[in-house]
């Protein structure tokens, strides 16, 4: 063929294709495959293109070499304005339009064919790049800027002109035409000296060919008649394509043929894999272009423009005022009658849109969702970011109120739920009609073990019983220390409110039972002497609530004279308190207690599994609350604990858990404070059975709950080891202190021996109770600090 | 669900009027035309009253035998008037207040579209949509 002069665009455009066209990357031929589909995005008739085909040399060479496809892109680009086709108008013809093509959908390209000026001083500077090559268009912003006839002045390109094709995803920027075009009635509106204008790219779309036409008559009164053309080509498009991102717009005079030309399209190629996901997108560009816009009618940026200057603003671009209706009710988000920045933003593209022939959408696009006006207090001229944001997720929509929003709602909820939780702890803790209700109905944990952990039923039990078994069931100490056992005499239990959600907060009863723990260590070690003289601490305790206002039963007789703690319940003998079962119970209480609390200092896990042995326990001790030891049981006690020596733990236990049965303590508390203290030589027991140094020790076997504390709290275990060795110690003591002997000498040596006896056991006691108390508080901490977590985890359980 | 509903201006000409399309339409457009007289007679019998005393909800305006005809008028004297099937005994006053406040707000927010002319006919979508989702599905 003779020589081709292609012009730079055309150079470029030209070799742009190729390469897409290169498939084998060999820089020579261009598949036939793809030329052959370029030639039919071509849009031209099939005998038109084998006529092209023919001419450029192909078919006779049989292959596309590169200046066969320099030829037949510029064959394409005569015929498709319309020419005849002839080789020699290859290079007769000035001023022809680049070639455009409507590429298809798998295409994965886009190519922005642009307008050649019809001007020929047009083939001006180039100011923007030619996008790189087919294939994947990854290039953002490759701007073109044709400069040709539309060129405004180099300032205008400075700007990014880039010739914005993406894919059918967002509306191509023709409206800057008559934007533009519009302007210069107006005076112009010089906000940006945006590259403009250049020459209109339209932009290839990977749409499928459509025919549109639309927005067409809008550009006829501007454009000379290739523009028209042209416009007219890129009017066909719209439906397929492309995207033109609006040129930010130059605002400047011009002539209106350079308004034409120039107006819109700062073309850019978007990155088509992020198009696809939105073709409402706004880009940068776009948006730039729309806030200078705003600016003009607006000049604050946070403030309104009327209704009736966007009316008059958007009426310029020659839309039907149907439609221009329909897109102010799609962008007037909050129906004021007045168009925030994001709702103008939103309409102009919709307009944009529109003008490049997409339907509008019923409902307005996530993407073009305003947000709140709070996040607009960002939005300056340079600061993209919001806008960014704004295009760029569809779930932006929610207003910046709501990032503050989620995390109210999240805490509301946990408040609620921990005002709920606190307050139904404090209702637990402060009511003294508060009890707690343990499910009677879980098994022991150790079905063999005939006593169980005291769980806390719903009757009458007292407080200070209800407490007790709480806090032995979750092994903690309530936050808020209630009356403790000792001190508060407990109140009529007529309310068998025990909430069960007791023990899902374990960290209230820790302080609780800590308090109550410590208090009852402490009254027991106080009178750990009197603590067979039922009289006194029954009477302290049980003062107001005790149903026995009878003469307390003598003591017991002593097993074993020689007894230290003998002389203890012969002092004993002065006080007319009612004994017993408080003693019982206060023995029991302490010796548990100095198990449990050491074992309880450890992993609270076990604390759920300690809370099901004591429910399990307690489920015994319902049976054994109504029967308040009588003092006679004490004796009964006294005589299993020394009989217990010689007996199966197992025995024990079960004795003594049938001498509780038998009891029946009108008081709960006492009763609780009786299973209680049985559990807690059930605990020892066990302890003792590992430390196996004792062979006094009446406890059975403790229930699997104590036994899996043990197990699980083996640093305790020596501890609680050395602690069951004192109460077993003191068990036995206790088990085997004989009675007094009545002589008068005996007794004074006795009575001195069992002061030195007790003096030392109460030194052991005290010891004990301070370990104990110590480790109470580890327990309560950790107790509060899980609870805690629950509550904060509690929301979350319901999702 | 009504079966047609009207929007008519203040100088008594429809702005907007749908119908449920199985009928003959005009039929309704008749009834709608004839419940106007109603209207007025309602609102004029407020006379004197200022028009704040006045309740946009006029209620039933007259039953026929098939159907019945609900009133509500703005004061802007821009009235809606609402034709329910009377064997649909299931609407009950508050719901054809609620339809009716939903109207209202739908007109005022196409009286907020700066596009819109006063005195128009009423193309909005919104509105439309709105409308469809009131009137009785049939099929």
């Amino acid at each position: 063929m003779e020589g081709l002069t292609l012009s730079e665009a055309e150079q470029r455009y030209y070799c742009d294709l190729f390469s897409y066209c290169d498939t084998e990357s060999t820089k020579k031929v261009a598949s036939n495959g793809r030329v052959l589909e370029l030639f039919r995005a071509a849009q031209l008739p099939n005998d038109v293109v084998m006529q092209i085909m023919e001419q450029c040399g192909a078919t006779r060479l049989g292959y596309f070499g590169r200046s066969q496809f320099y030829i037949a892109l510029k064959l394409v680009a005569v015929a498709q304005s319309g020419l005849p086709l002839r080789v020699e108008s290859l290079n007769t013809v000035k001023d022809l339009p680049l070639p455009r093509f409507a590429m298809t959908k798998n295409e994965q390209e886009s190519r922005h064919a642009a307008l050649y000026p019809s001007d020929a001083d047009n083939s001006a500077s180039y100011s923007g790049v030619i996008p790189p090559p087919p294939g994947r268009i990854q290039v953002k912003k490759g701007s073109v800027s044709h400069d040709a006839v539309q060129q405004r002045t180099s300032t205008d390109q400075q700007e990014s002109t880039s010739p914005v094709v993406s894919p059918q995803q967002s509306p191509p920027t023709s409206p800057h035409t008559w934007r533009k075009h519009s302007r210069h009635p107006s005076g112009g509106n010089n906000e940006r000296p945006l590259a403009g204008p250049g020459p209109f790219w339209a932009p290839f779309s990977e749409a499928q060919p459509g025919s549109s036409t639309s927005s067409d008559p809008i550009w006829s009164g501007h454009s000379p008649p290739p523009h028209q053309e042209n416009w007219v080509s890129f009017a066909d498009t719209p439906p397929t394509s492309a995207l033109l991102a609006m040129h930010p717009a130059s605002v400047q005079d011009q002539t209106t043929v350079r308004t034409v030309a120039s107006a819109t399209t700062t073309n850019e190629i978007r990155r088509q894999s992020s198009s696809y996901d939105d073709p409402w997108k706004i880009t940068d560009e776009q948006r730039q272009y729309y806030v200078n816009q705003f600016k003009t009618i607006q000049p604050d940026l946070n403030g309104f423009i009327p209704g009736s200057a966007a009316k008059e603003f958007f009426t310029k671009s020659k839309l039907p005022i149907l439609e221009l209706s329909h897109i102010w009710e799609l962008s007037d988000f909050d129906k004021d009658g007045a168009l925030t920045l994001d709702e103008f933003c939103a309409a102009f593209h919709l307009v944009v849109a529109r003008k490049n022939g997409y339907d509008l959408p019923q409902k307005l696009p996530e993407s073009l969702m305003p947000k709140l006006i709070d996040l607009e207090d960002s939005t300056e001229v340079g600061e993209q970011t919001g806008e960014v944001g704004y295009s760029s997720s569809p779930a932006e929509a929610p207003p910046s109120k709501s990032p503050s929003m989620p995390s109210l709602n999240q805490t509301w909820p946990e408040l609620n739920q921990s005002s709920e939780q606190w307050e139904t702890f404090s209702e637990r803790s402060s009511s003294s009609q508060t009890l707690t209700q343990f499910d009677s109905n879980i098994a022991p944990a150790d079905p063999d073990t005939a006593i169980v952990h005291p769980v806390p039923i719903r009757m009458t039990p007292s407080k200070i019983h209800m407490q007790e078994m709480e806090l032995k069931r979750t092994g903690s100490d309530h936050a808020n220390p209630t009356s403790p056992l000792l001190v508060k005499p407990p109140d009529l239990p007529e309310e068998n409110k025990i909430s069960s959600s007791v023990k899902f907060t374990p960290g209230n009863t820790v302080s609780k039972y800590h308090s109550l723990f410590s208090d009852l260590i402490f009254y027991i070690i106080q009178n750990v002497d009197l603590i067979y003289s039922s009289k006194l601490l029954f009477c302290r305790s049980h003062s107001g609530t005790s149903p026995d206002n009878t003469a307390p039963p003598p003591p017991p007789p002593r097993p074993h004279p020689s007894h230290s703690r003998s002389s203890s319940l012969d002092m004993n003998r002065s006080f007319s308190v009612p004994p017993g079962r408080y003693t019982m119970f206060l023995l029991y209480v302490m010796l548990f207690f100095s198990i449990c609390i050491p074992e309880g200092a450890g992993p609270h896990v076990h604390r759920p599994v300690d809370a099901e042995g004591l429910i399990a326990h307690t489920s015994t001790s319902p049976q054994q609350i109504p029967e308040q030891p009588n003092f006679a049981d004490f004796s009964q006690f006294e005589a299993f604990a020394v009989s217990g020596v010689n007996k199966e733990e197992d025995d024990e236990i079960e004795t003594h858990s049938e001498v509780l049965q038998v009891e029946k303590p009108p008081d709960s508390a006492s009763s609780l404070r009786v299973a209680k203290a049985d559990g807690r030589i059930e605990d020892k027991a066990p302890a003792n059975v590992p430390s196996s140094g004792k062979g006094t020790t009446p406890l059975a076997p403790p229930p699997k709950p104590i036994r899996r504390r043990l197990k699980s709290e083996d640093e305790l275990r020596p501890e609680a080891e050395e602690h069951t060795q004192k109460t077993g110690v003191i068990a036995a003591v206790l088990a085997s202190q004989p009675s007094i002997p009545r002589s008068v000498g005996k007794d004074k040596k006795a009575i001195q021996a069992s002061i030195r006896r007790n003096k030392e056991t109460n030194t052991v006691l005290a010891r004990l109770n301070s370990e104990l108390q110590q480790q109470l508080k580890d327990v309560l901490e950790e107790r509060i600090s899980l609870e805690v977590q629950l509550e904060q985890l509690r929301p979350f359980s319901h999702l | 669900m009504a079966v047609c509903i009207a929007v008519i201006a203040k100088e008594n000409y429809p702005l907007y009027i749908r119908s449920v399309p199985t009928e003959n339409e005009l039929k309704f457009h008749y009834t709608v035309h004839t419940s106007l007289d109603v209207v007025d007679e309602k609102i004029s019998a407020m006379g004197k009253a200022l028009v704040d005393q006045r309740e946009l909800y006029l209620g039933l305006l007259y039953p026929t035998e098939d159907y019945k005809v609900y009133g509500y008028v703005t004061n802007s004297r821009v009235k809606f008037v609402m034709v329910v099937d009377s064997s649909n005994t299931a609407l009950r006053d508050n719901e054809i207040r609620s339809m009716f406040r939903k109207l209202h707000n739908s007109y005022t927010d196409i009286m907020c579209n700066p596009f819109y002319n006063p005195g128009d006919r009423i193309h909005s979508r919104a509105f439309d949509s709105m409308v469809n989702s009131m009137m009785m599905q049939v099929c």
